[in-house]
């Protein structure tokens, strides 16, 4: 990297985005670090002085189980998100161009629809009274009495749902960039068709599939909407305790020490890709 | 070469998938009976119910309000950060991208939480202007990717014609530059004004004693159980929703005309 004082050009068209994104991103972020020391007081605010207090609330036994249910639900759907997105990048890649562009719309329209009335639209097709129950009964695979929302296998499928299209996008960027000759080498070597697949390209797509996992992990774990709306009292997630604690008990501080293990957590795989990336970009740069 | 079709059937699954719950709930706006599970006939009965509903009327004026703010300084903030992580490379900027990227990835919990703390901590009371500077500071970082993305096709050869031709730089950025530039901006915005009129979670945290937007009123008629009103209303945003993504998509072509062919 060479050494240069920006210029005043670039500080000129550089600060108004840094400077909001400071004030209005990192600054925040570092507050809630902040705020999880001190206590709370009485009206539902933050109070003076500092305290440990707050930290040690948070060995609530109530805990464990929710961070377990937490990770275990979010590693469920960026699995399940994966191994759907990685065939579906991959047809998309190798389409007639035509088709290429509507497969493509298809997968963007969901991927910019509201989340809040996509998880609705969950609601109302797992309804005890909705036709998703009504054909299951009808197939026995259900009966009257059972339930499909409020519970956990319900989040799991309306996380799936929403996810989904963030892991199909990159996968799909990935795919249209990869070498397909080079799967028909593999197959002409002898290769069955899973094992191109398997060795030739999924190592092909590898950073597609990185971009995927995160953009599909993260957000998982800061679930909350979709346990609120589709889970029970036994699929409550991380989320669903930072919002209590904010709206419910107004315990403002201990709200905070829960969001700052949260981005402790979101935090880590986040900074091996933009390292990954600052390298790359530094590649390109010099 | 006989090619698998397990690719072509996930596809269509998926797509089956993403489509149906979205092709019931638009089916149950015109359904006449109040319960999901039967069929009593077509009726506009419900999207004639909510014109009479005031409560939405105010919803969507805030939700407007905000959301046409949002765009127009998102916009302002994402091209010129675009501009300046395109033109220049260091440290300054190597910091300036992350905390672009970054909220592209911080989920929206985190991102509402800190943003309230920071209006306590500060003394801000909270309203459609603190929901405007919260939805402004996550829209920043998609228009900024979107311009991005299309600065980095861009054909920097007609910008030196306009240099060879006596243009200064500035000149040439704003006379040749930004009007090619143009669909791509506006796609951006299109982008930041749907993120705005749809985003629930970040505005939940921030919002204020009769800041109510159209999902915060979704969110509470979900919670009290108005689910046919529900029902037309969300196919309506909908409705808003494809008809910008389309657009969207055709400002995208008209920029790259040579991708797909």
């Amino acid at each position: 990297m060479h050494l240069r004082k920006p210029s005043i050009t670039e500080w000129l068209i550089t600060l108004p985005s840094l400077i909001w994104l400071f004030i209005l991103f990192l600054i925040p972020t570092l507050i809630v670090f902040a705020i999880a020391f001190k206590p709370p007081d009485p009206w539902g605010g933050i109070g003076s002085g500092w305290t440990l207090d707050t930290l040690r609330s948070l060995a609530n036994p109530n805990y464990p189980p929710i961070v377990y249910r937490t990770i275990g639900l979010s590693i469920g759907t960026t699995v399940i998100c994966l191994s759907l997105a990685l065939p579906t990048g991959y047809a998309i890649a190798r389409a007639p161009a035509k088709w290429r562009r509507i497969l493509l719309l298809l997968i963007v329209i969901p991927f910019w629809t509201s989340f809040l009335i996509r998880i609705f639209a969950w609601k109302v097709l797992l309804h005890p009274d909705g036709h998703l129950k009504q054909f299951l009964v009808f197939l026995r695979l259900a009966d009257e009495q059972s339930m499909l929302l409020y519970r956990p296998e319900a989040v799991l499928l309306v996380m799936v749902y929403t996810l989904l299209p963030f892991a199909v996008l990159p996968l799909y960027a990935a795919s249209e960039k990869f070498d397909f000759r080079l799967l028909e080498a593999a197959r002409d070597l002898g290769a069955t068709p899973w094992r191109a697949f398997r060795e030739v390209f999924i190592p092909g797509v590898r950073r597609g599939l990185l971009t995927a996992v995160l953009m599909v992990f993260i957000p998982a774990l800061g679930s909350y909407i979709i346990p609120d709306l589709v889970g029970g009292p036994r699929s409550e997630m991380v989320g669903n305790k930072i919002a209590q604690r904010t709206f419910v008990d107004r315990n403002l501080p201990h709200a905070s020490a829960l969001s700052a293990g949260l981005t402790l957590a979101v935090m880590a795989p986040m900074l091996v890709v933009l390292m990954l990336q600052g390298r790359r970009r530094d590649a390109l740069e010099t | 070469m006989k090619r698998s079709r397990i690719p072509l059937f996930t596809t269509i699954a998926v797509l089956v998938f993403f489509y149906l719950p979205i092709f019931v709930l638009i089916l149950h706006s015109f359904n006449a009976s109040r319960f999901s599970g039967s069929w009593e006939g077509f009726s506009l009965h419900w999207y004639m119910r909510l014109f009479t509903e005031r409560e939405i009327w105010h919803a969507l004026r805030n939700t407007l309000i905000v959301a046409a703010s949002t765009t127009v300084v998102s916009v302002i903030l994402g091209t010129t950060a675009a501009f300046a992580l395109h033109r220049y490379s260091g440290r300054l900027q190597r910091g300036h991208y992350t905390l672009i990227y970054t909220p592209l990835v911080v989920p929206d919990i985190l991102m509402g939480m800190s943003l309230l703390l920071f209006f306590v901590a500060i003394g801000m009371s909270l309203g459609l202007f603190t929901i405007f500077l919260a939805h402004t500071s996550f829209c920043v970082s998609y228009v900024a990717m979107v311009v991005l993305a299309r600065l980095q096709d861009f054909d920097f050869s007609v910008i030196e014609a306009a240099r060879d031709l006596g243009a200064n730089w500035w000149t040439a950025a704003w006379r040749v530059l930004l009007p090619l530039l143009a669909p791509g901006i506006a796609a951006g915005g299109l982008l930041a004004f749907t993120l705005s009129i749809d985003d629930f979670v970040i505005t939940f945290f921030v919002t204020g004693p009769g800041a109510t937007t159209l999902p915060i009123q979704i969110y509470s008629m979900i919670k009290h159980g108005a689910p046919p009103l529900i029902n037309a209303l969300s196919t309506i945003l909908l409705l808003v929703t494809f008809i910008i993504i389309w657009l969207v998509q055709q400002l995208s072509e008209s920029g790259r005309k040579d991708e797909h062919v």
